[in-house]
């Protein structure tokens, strides 16, 4: 089932000004129900601009989107109930928060979309779980709590809308590794256990490698690149013209080709590296008696 | 979306005008200013016509900027134009139903259209040919004689540069904020002006936070380059008056002598 298709999106920012500037340009894809897409891209080439115009943040001067086969351009299409669908949580999402407890402001979303006050709380309190805040969060000011924590309660107050898809901008910036591990993890059982489609936007090629299904790289405002990850990275050379590179532990294993060990040249992740060469490593071994 | 809307409407291109040194401008476009309220005839307003015909055309600022600011006083225009021209007494030229316009009416009508276009478009000139940091940077030496009884002038210029300096910063921000709240179901759009108001509250919590935020930080940036206030500092591009701006002051000194003569006659 076809969640989201984007079809030939283009759009110009700033169109006769001095800042004008063609962000999109005929952008083409398609994501499954349940799908675990990454997106990456260097700075400027469009990626923030694209996925808001998923949720109808930003109208595309040219093109369609589809969303479960329903143009979202169409006469009298509720914007509203779309962005309840697919929610999209923004780059430092804790600067949008703004109640005087945790809970409300988790509320604050559920609430908008006409949801009846039990309901509101039973999401609320569901959302909290999921990003693992029990309720002696719930009375404290948003303003209290560490970075990595308002990020949590930023990101319940959009899962607290029940979306069917999530759109995350590097939901890891500025936090410390376990941080990171923490959300990314949070988001994969999101995907895995809950069958939430992703769409993850990161600078990090060794995040994506590892929990993605499949990784569309931007460049200049066109989509160049569109599969599995290991298909992607072998592109490598290529990713770095255009200001990205692979996951560090490719380089490692290209560096091990290139001296004549016959690793396997598709591996992205630490794991793999690691099994691949301690099996290289029992098989060139003589045998001890 | 907001934009990254500039305070004023600087017009970046190089010519004569706008290399004056700011302070020039202030005061030239007081002059200018004082010789529109001296100007009581067709004569002198020939004179003003002279003098701001060569200054735009020396600012090399295309003409549909430099009337914009007119844009603005358009209802102020016609209601002193009205007033003036209905409600004066005096020797009856027409009439037009039970509206009378006098000679007097007229001409009063005439010259007060002229002053308010004149006058908004001479500070026009001023805004267009000069960033409002220049224009700080000038107040702040202008002003710098009040310094000697007690008045913060270098402080207060920091306050409204940085002021001018974050207003982008502040626009960006409240766009996101703003589209993170929708993003989350939020309308600014419909209801009432009380439920307007209400529907403020996830922008405006969100925006004075990272005000706030912003003004910790960079007051701590300051203070780790050794930022102390104004007490013996210097400036790495002091205002200084070049030849030009003498020639500047001249001709503005000579066209208000000018334009007071001619008011006389």
């Amino acid at each position: 089932m076809m969640s989201i298709k984007a079809i030939d999106l283009d759009y110009t920012y700033g169109p006769g000004t001095a800042f004008e500037h063609h962000v999109l340009k005929h952008v083409n894809f398609e994501i499954q129900d349940g799908e675990f897409v990454g997106l990456i891209g260097h700075t400027g080439s469009g990626k923030s601009t694209l996925i808001q115009h998923l949720n109808g943040l930003i109208k595309a001067d040219s093109g369609d989107i589809l969303y479960h086969g329903t143009s979202i351009y169409s006469e009298g299409y509720k914007l509203r109930e779309l962005r309840g669908r697919v929610g999209l949580v923004f780059q430092y999402p804790e600067h949008q928060l703004f109640e005087a407890d945790v809970f409300s402001d988790v509320c604050f979303g559920p609430k908008n979309l006409g949801c009846s006050e039990e309901e509101t709380k039973k999401r609320a309190r569901h959302a909290l779980s999921l990003v693992g805040m029990d309720e002696s969060f719930y009375g404290r000011s948003p303003f209290e709590l560490s970075g990595g924590q308002k990020r949590r309660v930023a990101i319940a107050g959009v899962l607290a809308m029940r979306p069917e898809m999530m759109i995350l901008d590097e939901p890891t910036a500025g936090l410390d590794p376990r941080g990171r591990d923490e959300i990314l993890n949070q988001i994969e059982r999101l995907n895995r256990q809950h069958g939430l489609t992703i769409l993850l936007v990161s600078h990090s090629m060794e995040d994506v490698a590892r929990y993605v299904d499949r990784i569309m790289v931007m460049n200049h405002g066109e989509k160049v690149f569109d599969g599995p990850p290991k298909e992607v990275f072998l592109h490598y050379r290529e990713l770095e013209s255009m200001g990205l590179a692979a996951p560090q532990i490719t380089y490692v294993v290209q560096g091990l080709r290139e001296r004549g060990i016959p690793i396997d040249d598709s591996i992205t992740t630490v794991e793999e590296a690691r099994d691949a060469i301690l099996s290289l490593l029992c098989t060139s071994k003589p045998h001890r008696d | 979306m907001i934009r990254d809307i500039t305070i004023g409407q600087y017009y970046p291109v190089d010519s004569v005008i706008h290399r004056l040194d700011p302070r020039t401008k202030l005061f030239g476009t007081m002059i200018f200013i004082i010789s529109l309220f001296f100007a009581n005839s067709l004569l002198c307003y020939l004179a003003a016509t002279v003098f701001m015909g060569a200054a735009v055309k020396l600012s090399k600022v295309p003409f549909r900027f430099i009337v914009r600011g007119l844009k603005a006083i358009v209802l102020l225009l016609l209601i002193s134009i009205g007033f003036n021209l209905f409600l004066t007494d005096g020797e009856e030229l027409f009439r037009i139903g039970f509206l009378r316009v006098t000679r007097e009416g007229a001409a009063l009508a005439f010259f007060m259209g002229m002053r308010l276009m004149y006058l908004v478009v001479g500070s026009s000139i001023m805004t267009l040919c000069t960033t409002p940091n220049q224009l700080t940077d000038g107040l702040e030496k202008s002003l710098g004689v009040l310094k000697r009884i007690g008045v913060p002038v270098h402080e207060i210029s920091m306050m409204m540069s940085i002021a001018l300096r974050f207003i982008p910063i502040l626009v960006e921000e409240t766009d996101k904020i703003m589209k993170a709240q929708m993003a989350r179901g939020a309308d600014f759009e419909s209801g009432n002006l009380i439920q307007k108001a209400k529907n403020m509250i996830p922008l405006l919590v969100p925006l004075f936070v990272s005000a706030f935020r912003r003004a910790t930080d960079l007051a701590m940036a300051m203070e780790a380059r050794c930022y102390r206030g104004g007490e013996g500092r210097t400036k790495m591009k002091p205002l200084r008056y070049a030849p030009r701006d003498w020639t500047a002051y001249g001709i503005c000194v000579c066209y208000l002598a000018g334009v007071i003569a001619l008011s006389r006659l």
